[in-house]
């Protein structure tokens, strides 16, 4: 006879081992250890005070010819609040209510492709005041702009577009153009709100400053200057109620313009009717440069970060931490999303306080910071958050895989700062810079980005000017397939390994 | 202090990773440099040499872990129980790391060169040379910073923070004055001088006036290595 023996049952109610238990047990085990919590502060000091240092080590020598404070150095404001060229050769009437004005454009002589010549409607002569002009540019053909930012093609044609037509209806100006002076193409509608009921319309013609730009190992040197344009405007036709007689203007202060006028019109022109875009060796700061610390605090964050895993691996606390979860993938989730909430707030903290800090720094100095709306402020600092988070899941999964902490963070932190150094401010030429910014880790960078390429502007658009080769959303998410790819890795390698 | 270099030579030669990193060094180098080879720059040798920028993050490792390995395990006090005289283990530690580096440099430099089909004469051997010695002195300033932070991740997070980031905050600074001088001071930047050859009279130091700046951060980080682990309990 055998007796049966009822087998040993702890009285304990068994724990839960919910998902949340396990981000509790791991958002404990984080606040607990105190480096890693000192290593977060750090990463936050370092951003700031690291953007500190490059405004901090400049400074701006500035006065005008008449001993005037940095008056240069600001450009106007458009209707929007963007920074904007607004200079041009302007031969213009007041127009009251509604009307229109035809002319031809027999010649344009200046050899910069985005030299402008045409008709411009503008509420008064204020540098950065709201318009619509349609155009002939050197050489991208007929275009309709306004306000600075707004730009639409012309219709392609093979005999070139010579005359051009721009009438106002209330708010409304619409731009023709047509080849012969009899068959009209609309160009464009646009809607200029609150135009007053008198404007200044007339002809204008503008050449913007000529650009070459060399790069050599850690920068670039830019040539080139101002240039001028030449166009021959016969046949001006005007309807509606125009006042007075035609004036000359040089708008924002160009004065190598000048107008003749027998029956037709010639006109001089320098300067630009366009967005400012900012580039290396500009005296104004663009917001992104506030946020240079950022890689900074990004190494601090990463090493935190693989510490988080690598940590446990040292001290042996992995098999304690695996005795009690079991399931690996849950495990891995549950550090992934605590450390990604702790380096996201991280970044948002960091780059908040970088933004309005530096800028004090840089505005004390004495440079102009390039206005951005409060939208593109919010999507710079959550992008920060972002980047943080994303990158501190790619330290963890590859922390997870490689088990030691000094090999992690160099594979790290060489995928994603290396190739930005690399790009920026090293010996490659453009194209592969684009291509390492694209294909890496450093991609995610792109959510600093706070100014756009506009296609109307020639200008250089390099990392190294601050102009990534993807969007801000597309930067993130090629960073985050990286972490997506390490974080499958790692749970396929820590399910079949010991630990 | 023969004893000494011994067990150091000993450790790292029957460490599992050492063979790997210095493989590593070479490969990281030598790919990287033909990569920017074929991508071409203005400053052919400095295009063919580039893969230092990479191969130095690996001679990182390979130094920070002589010291954060032996802290992360114990085995620092086994070491300074058999060598109390804790000048003699870092100058020990230097030597085998610093000799290390330089032979796997070698072969990395002369495999970059090969790749990028540059003929070792002139300027371009002054750079080869430089760059050998550039990986050298990057490793004893690795030695230096992780007997200081003893933690093998932090301290790589140290040494490539300063390496890395003096070129990104420099491109920013706006001052060309102090964007030299940024350059004169940054390990990376001033120690690569010694890779110029083309408008060698431009570049913010002389070449071996470069490498001269990143000696004295790797003797300054050795220094204060050095004492804070004659002063520290281990």
């Amino acid at each position: 006879m055998t007796a049966t023996v009822t087998p040993y049952r702890s009285a304990l109610t068994p724990g839960r081992d919910g998902f949340a238990g396990l981000v509790r047990a791991e958002w404990t085990k984080f606040r607990t250890v105190r480096g890693w919590v000192v290593g977060m502060l750090v990463a936050v000091a370092v951003t700031v005070l690291v953007g500190m240092l490059g405004p901090a080590g400049s400074h701006v020598v500035c006065s005008g010819p008449n001993g005037e404070k940095c008056g240069s150095n600001r450009p106007p404001a458009g209707p929007d609040g963007t920074a904007v060229h607004d200079s041009f050769y302007f031969v213009h009437r007041p127009l009251a209510g509604d009307g229109g004005i035809t002319v031809r454009v027999s010649a344009l002589a200046g050899a910069e492709p985005w030299a402008k010549a045409g008709v411009l409607v503008k509420d008064g002569t204020k540098p950065g005041a709201p318009y619509a002009a349609v155009m002939v540019t050197g050489g991208h053909g007929v275009r309709m702009q306004h306000n600075f930012t707004a730009d639409t093609a012309g219709p392609a044609s093979s005999a070139p577009f010579q005359w051009l037509r721009l009438t106002r209806a209330g708010d409304t100006l619409t731009g023709y153009a047509s080849v012969d002076g009899e068959r009209w193409t609309t160009v464009a509608v646009v809607d200029l709100a609150g135009l007053p009921s008198t404007v200044q319309a007339g002809l204008f013609v503008t050449s913007p400053a000529h650009v070459e730009t060399n790069r050599t190992f850690g920068g670039a040197s830019g040539s080139g200057g101002p240039t001028t344009a030449t166009a021959t405007f016969d046949r001006v036709g005007v309807d509606g109620s125009w006042r007075g007689g035609w004036t000359g203007t040089a708008i924002g202060g160009e004065d190598r313009g000048s107008f003749s006028s027998d029956g037709g019109f010639t006109v001089r022109g320098s300067g630009d009717i366009a967005p400012v875009v900012p580039g290396q060796g500009e005296i104004g700061k663009r917001i992104e440069d506030s946020l240079v610390g950022v890689f900074a605090g990004l190494i601090a964050v990463l090493v935190v970060a693989t510490m988080f895993v690598t940590g446990e691996y040292r001290r042996g606390l992995i098999r304690t931490t695996l005795t009690a979860a079991p399931r690996r993938g849950r495990l891995l989730a549950a550090k992934a999303v605590v450390i990604g909430s702790v380096a996201f707030v991280t970044g948002v903290v960091a780059a908040a306080l970088s933004v309005p800090l530096v800028g004090m720094v840089e505005r004390g100095v004495g440079f102009f910071v390039y206005p951005v709306s409060a939208w593109t402020e919010l999507r710079l600092i959550a992008g920060t958050g972002l980047l943080f988070a994303v990158a501190a899941v790619l330290a963890l999964a590859v922390g997870a895989l490689l088990r030691r902490g000094a090999g992690t963070v160099t594979a790290v932190v060489v995928a994603v700062v290396l190739p930005y150094l690399v790009a920026v401010a090293s010996v490659l030429a453009e194209g592969p810079a684009d291509w390492l910014l694209r294909l890496t880790p450093a991609a995610g960078f792109a959510v600093q980005q706070s100014m756009p390429e506009y296609e109307q502007v020639a200008a250089s658009y390099t990392p190294a000017d601050g102009y990534f080769p993807l969007s801000p959303l597309g930067g993130l998410v090629v960073t985050g397939v990286y972490t997506a790819v390490a974080l499958t890795l790692a749970v396929v390698t820590l399910r079949r390994r010991d630990a | 202090m023969r004893v000494a270099l011994h067990a150091e030579w000993t450790k790292q030669r029957t460490v599992a990773g050492t063979a790997w990193l210095l493989l590593g060094i070479v490969v990281c180098t030598v790919g990287m440099s033909a990569l920017a080879a074929t991508a071409g720059g203005p400053d052919p040798a400095k295009v063919g040499l580039a893969g230092v920028v990479l191969g130095q993050a690996v001679v990182a490792v390979l130094a920070v872990g002589s010291v954060g390995g032996e802290y992360g395990t114990g085995m620092i006090r086994v070491t300074l129980a058999a060598v109390p005289r804790r000048w003699v283990v870092l100058c020990a530690k230097g030597t085998v790391v610093a000799g290390l580096t330089l032979a796997a440099g070698t072969l990395a430099v002369l495999g970059s060169v090969a790749a990028a089909g540059l003929s070792l004469d002139g300027p371009v051997l002054r750079a080869a040379v430089g760059s050998v010695l550039y990986l050298g002195l990057v490793a004893l300033l690795s030695l230096g910073v992780a007997v200081l932070v003893r933690d093998a991740a932090s301290a790589i997070g140290v040494v490539l923070g300063l390496l890395y980031l003096f070129p990104i905050v420099a491109a920013l600074v706006s001052d060309p004055d102090w964007f030299r001088r940024l350059q004169q001071i940054a390990p990376m930047t001033a120690g690569l001088a010694v890779q110029a050859t083309v408008d060698v009279a431009s570049q913010p130091l002389a070449p071996w006036a470069g490498l001269g700046v990143l000696a004295a951060w790797a003797a300054g980080a050795l220094l204060v290595g050095g004492t804070a682990l004659r002063l520290r309990d281990a």
